[in-house]
């Protein structure tokens, strides 16, 4: 593994299958009477969140310290520009305080790798989602709930099918996805409005459709992402009606499915807009099982950059 | 602007590239050109010139020297002499200052500045509009007839984007053989654009740039010129289409010039892939594929000359993330260096051809009757002698710049300049400045 | 240069041998865990029970595993390893008595960090220690219940244990580069 979880594609296909591991010998932990390891006693990781997100932050929580690790919650929401701190102060600052580790979620792409390579600070930097960038950890854990329906819970995603639908442009969730999935061998097919796609996704590893029910029969796993609604006032579709009639899921398009398929969301939805309530909360859904298994995920992350000795 | 009246003699130096010869300098002129050591030197200081290449003054129609205003980026002083030991005799200070130069007020004052500081001529450039808020037309005649007699009009940083705003420049300029110089990029098309918009940005989740964006615009302004018979300068083209669009536009007979930047000859999009923003830039970094023909049109002659868009930063606006740094990057001390690493080198210039594309064709473009001008005897002294050979890893600390974003840090590049002569008064000697700024200047 | 200090038959009675030990000391199978340390102490305890169940018809004494990496006290000296599965037996360790099985005992250090995993599982009534090879070089106040075989060595010495489940074939061999 690298130092730094930065990009999907700092996973080669061993460490992605290494991390799927781990955590899932970590899971049992959460089912015991006590959830801790002394794992990361003494070690400091700091969640250095410019962003809200209150779900990402409290799963980074759970899992250090799960790992005993001490835990510093570092909001710096509005502080970054235009008034406070900037982000290399705040590293200095980090760096002062003895940080083995930092979360850091950041509304500018690229500032986790600005923090990890700048020489401001010396932890190992995980990214909890930069911009529209990416967000390796909830790739990952998204890997893991595929892997347990789809896979047995073991080995690779090799020959699964894969289709990702909706704001792909903006969201870094479907970049990280597209990079780890096929590190791990699923085919993947992105759906979207075609203005809803960047300039140069044919050079991605993965398939483009526009037609949401195409790729429906051969699916294993459907991953609906969030559309927001201030899209729309940019011109990026029409109306919100267009856009569930056209992209969203109901259940006739649920029943288009296999028997086997699985329906995801890294939330959070917009019911009614990508994704109807019935199929959100329906047999298929495993969104409430995809937030379970961020904590396990995000152990196996903090123990492999912090367990072990610091590469040379 | 008085010489200090020491004569100089350089001994041994190939005008333009050409066969050896020496060059007496007296008061602001070249008084005597002849065979090595064919000329007197009797009261002149010898300046050994190795066979070493002289050009005339480098001139850049294209500077940031961000003041009045932006004293922590850069000061008229420090920018002159960057552009010194760049090569330069003489810049064209862009108008984005604070406050903005769109009355003769200011321009006038950043002229003084520049005449006080006696590193290199300073020529203002006008904004275009009040404010480069791009709305009415700020007093470019008034600015044409002031002291500092402006005659490039730039919004620079912004783009005229207004077609019939844009119109009315066009001829209103002619009155006085002004020229607009535009910075081609349609705003709408570029909202909190970060860099150029391709697979690269789609996969940094970098919002895109788009090449269209400034070569629509493009586009627009050449037949604007046309039709109303106007003369057009384009600011640092940075894609293969604008430079279509300019060969179709001069084949046709329109009057319009165009600017390639150093680093867009050199460096591209690729470098966004570290997320530092010291290779920030507006127009971005494009691909291979445009420095390719960027590199080719200013070989034809389809671009016109290189301009530096020289854009100091201080520390604080470049260490930072990505999307909140600054456009920018300096120029004036490696625009040379680059010429000859990316022009001369493989072939696509020679040294005729850099004089023509640094010095001769931007004074004229600028209407700068005393720079750019053959080096022959009775023309004024403006020159700079040139190492060919000279190279090294380029050290930003070393920069005679009040800021530091320099792109080629690190970069193994020539260092060619070994001396520079403002009508007849050397500014560099041996690289570095000849004299220590004024101490009283800020 | 290695030399092989047990071989197929040896370990196959060094273990007969600990089964037998074990079923004296606790007075009977009745109240008995086997927990394998990974690798290789996980079919060690297999063989245990087996054995177990051969001597004393019957007798079906849960086998379980238990992964000690993220207890030991030398994680940062080696970078971050995979972890290996921890299997508690569905009639769990409370109030039962847990054999702890391990291939080698060498500084006790192991052992240390499987009682501070075995005490975050449960409480067990006491807790035993078979192992096949002990090497000697304490560093910790332990010592095993159970031993196969004490094999001095030097501390530039290894020794490695082979069993036929993951490496093909039953042996200990010890050499400077074993």
């Amino acid at each position: 593994m690298n130092r730094h979880l930065l990009s999907a594609a700092d996973l080669t296909h061993d460490d992605a299958v290494l991390v799927l591991d781990t955590a899932r010998e970590l899971a049992a932990v959460s089912g015991r009477a006590v959830k801790k390891l002394p794992t990361l006693r003494g070690r400091t990781v700091v969640n250095l969140f410019f962003e809200d997100s209150t779900r990402t932050r409290i799963s980074f929580e759970a899992a250090a310290k799960r790992l005993s690790a001490d835990v510093i919650n570092f909001s710096a929401k509005g502080s970054s520009v235009s008034k406070g701190e900037s982000l290399k102060d705040t590293a200095l600052t980090l760096q002062a305080m003895g940080a083995d580790a930092v979360v850091i979620r950041h509304s500018a792409s690229g500032a986790p790798h600005r923090l990890a390579h700048s020489g401001w600070i010396s932890a190992a930097v995980v990214n909890a989602g930069d911009g529209t960038h990416e967000h390796p950890t909830q790739a990952l854990l998204d890997a893991y709930t595929m892997r347990e329906h789809l896979a047995d819970g073991a080995g690779d995603l090799a020959g699964r099918r894969v289709t990702i639908v909706g704001d792909v442009l903006h969201s870094r969730v479907a970049r990280s996805n597209v990079l780890l999935l096929h590190t791990l061998g699923a085919h993947v097919t992105l759906v979207a409005p075609p203005t809803l796609l960047p300039v140069g996704v044919a050079t991605w590893p993965c398939e483009v459709s526009y037609d949401l029910d195409a790729p429906l029969p051969a699916s294993d796993a459907l991953m609906m992402l969030r559309v927001q609604r201030e899209r729309m006032d940019a011109a990026f579709f029409p109306s919100e009606r267009e856009y569930a009639r056209r992209y969203g899921l109901d259940a006739r398009r649920a029943a288009l499915l296999p028997e086997h398929a699985i329906v995801m969301h890294p939330g959070p939805m917009n019911r009614g807009m990508e994704i109807t309530a019935e199929v959100a909360d329906g047999p298929r859904s495993v969104i409430v099982e995809q937030v379970t298994n961020g904590v396990s995920i995000r152990m196996a992350v903090l123990y492999l950059l912090l367990g072990g000795a610091e590469p040379a | 602007m008085t010489s200090t009246g020491t004569t100089h003699l350089l001994t041994d130096v190939r005008p333009l590239g050409a066969d050896p010869v020496d060059v007496r300098i007296e008061g602001a002129t070249i008084v005597a050109i002849g065979a090595p050591g064919t000329l007197d030197a009797d009261g002149a200081r010898v300046l050994p010139g190795a066979g070493r290449v002289l050009l005339p003054g480098l001139v850049d129609l294209h500077t940031h020297l961000r003041e009045p205003g932006r004293e922590d980026a850069e000061t008229v002083a420090t920018g002159s002499a960057a552009a010194a030991r760049g090569g330069f005799t003489a810049v064209h200070a862009m108008a984005n200052t604070d406050p903005v130069a769109d009355t003769a007020g200011v321009v006038e004052q950043v002229w003084h500045l520049g005449r006080d500081t006696g590193l290199v001529d300073v020529f203002p450039v006008g904004a275009v509009t009040v404010g480069l808020r791009g709305e009415r037309l700020a007093e470019l005649g008034a600015m044409a007839d002031s002291a500092a007699a402006v005659r490039v009009f730039s919004d620079d940083g912004r783009c005229v984007s207004d077609a019939v705003l844009m119109r009315r420049a066009l001829e209103y300029v002619k009155a006085f053989d002004g020229v607009i110089a535009q910075h081609a990029q349609e705003p709408r098309l570029t909202a909190d654009a970060q860099m150029n918009e391709g697979a690269l940005s789609g996969r940094l989740g970098l919002r895109g740039w788009p090449a269209v964006a400034e070569e629509a615009i493009i586009a627009r302004d050449v037949l604007l010129a046309e039709h109303v018979g106007s003369r057009l300068h384009v600011c640092h083209v940075s894609t293969a289409g604008s430079v279509e669009i300019i060969r179709w536009a001069k084949s046709r007979g329109i009057d319009v010039t165009a600017e390639v930047t150093p680093h867009h000859l050199l460096l591209t999009e690729d470098l966004a892939a570290s997320y530092d923003p010291v290779f920030k830039v507006n127009p971005p970094l494009r691909r291979e594929h445009d420095v390719q023909a960027v590199r080719e049109a200013l070989a034809d002659g389809t671009i016109d000359i290189v301009a530096t868009d020289h854009a100091p930063h201080p520390v604080e606006d470049k260490e930072c993330e990505w999307n909140v740094a600054a456009f920018g990057m300096l120029g004036l001390e490696q625009a040379l260096a680059v010429v000859i690493e990316t022009m001369v080198a493989p072939g696509l210039l020679d040294w005729a051809g850099v004089a023509d594309r640094m010095a001769i064709a931007p004074a004229r473009i600028g209407r700068r009757a005393g720079h750019g001008r053959p080096i022959a005897v009775g023309e004024p002294a403006n020159l700079v002698l040139v190492d060919p050979q000279a190279r090294g890893p380029v050290d930003p600390a070393a920069s005679s710049s009040r800021s530091r974003n320099n792109p080629y840090a690190g970069r193994d590049l020539p260092a060619p300049v070994v001396a520079t002569f403002l009508r007849g008064r050397p500014t560099v000697l041996d690289g570095s400045l000849a004299a220590p700024l004024a101490a009283s200047r800020p | 240069m290695a030399t092989r200090v047990l071989d197929e038959a040896d370990i196959s009675r060094a273990l007969s041998r600990i089964a037998h030990e074990i079923l004296e000391r606790e007075k009977g199978a009745e109240h008995l865990v086997l927990m394998g340390i990974p690798s290789r102490g996980v079919p060690l305890a297999r063989r245990i029970a087996e054995r177990i169940a051969t001597i004393e018809p019957g007798a079906d004494v849960p086998v379980g595993a238990l992964d000690i990496t993220m207890y030991r006290d030398d994680l940062r000296l080696k970078p971050a390893r995979a972890l290996e599965p921890t299997v508690v037996p569905p009639e769990g360790i409370d109030g039962r008595t847990v054999v702890l099985v391990d291939d080698v005992l060498f500084s006790g250090r192991s052992v240390r960090a499987a009682l501070d995993a075995l005490s975050e599982l449960g409480r067990p009534r006491a807790v035993r220690l078979a192992v096949l090879v002990d090497r000697g070089h304490r560093e910790f106040p332990i010592r095993a219940d159970h031993v196969g075989k004490n094999v001095p060595t030097s501390l530039r010495e290894q020794v490695r244990v082979r069993v036929a489940e993951l490496d093909g074939l039953d042996e200990v061999v010890i050499g400077e580069d074993a």
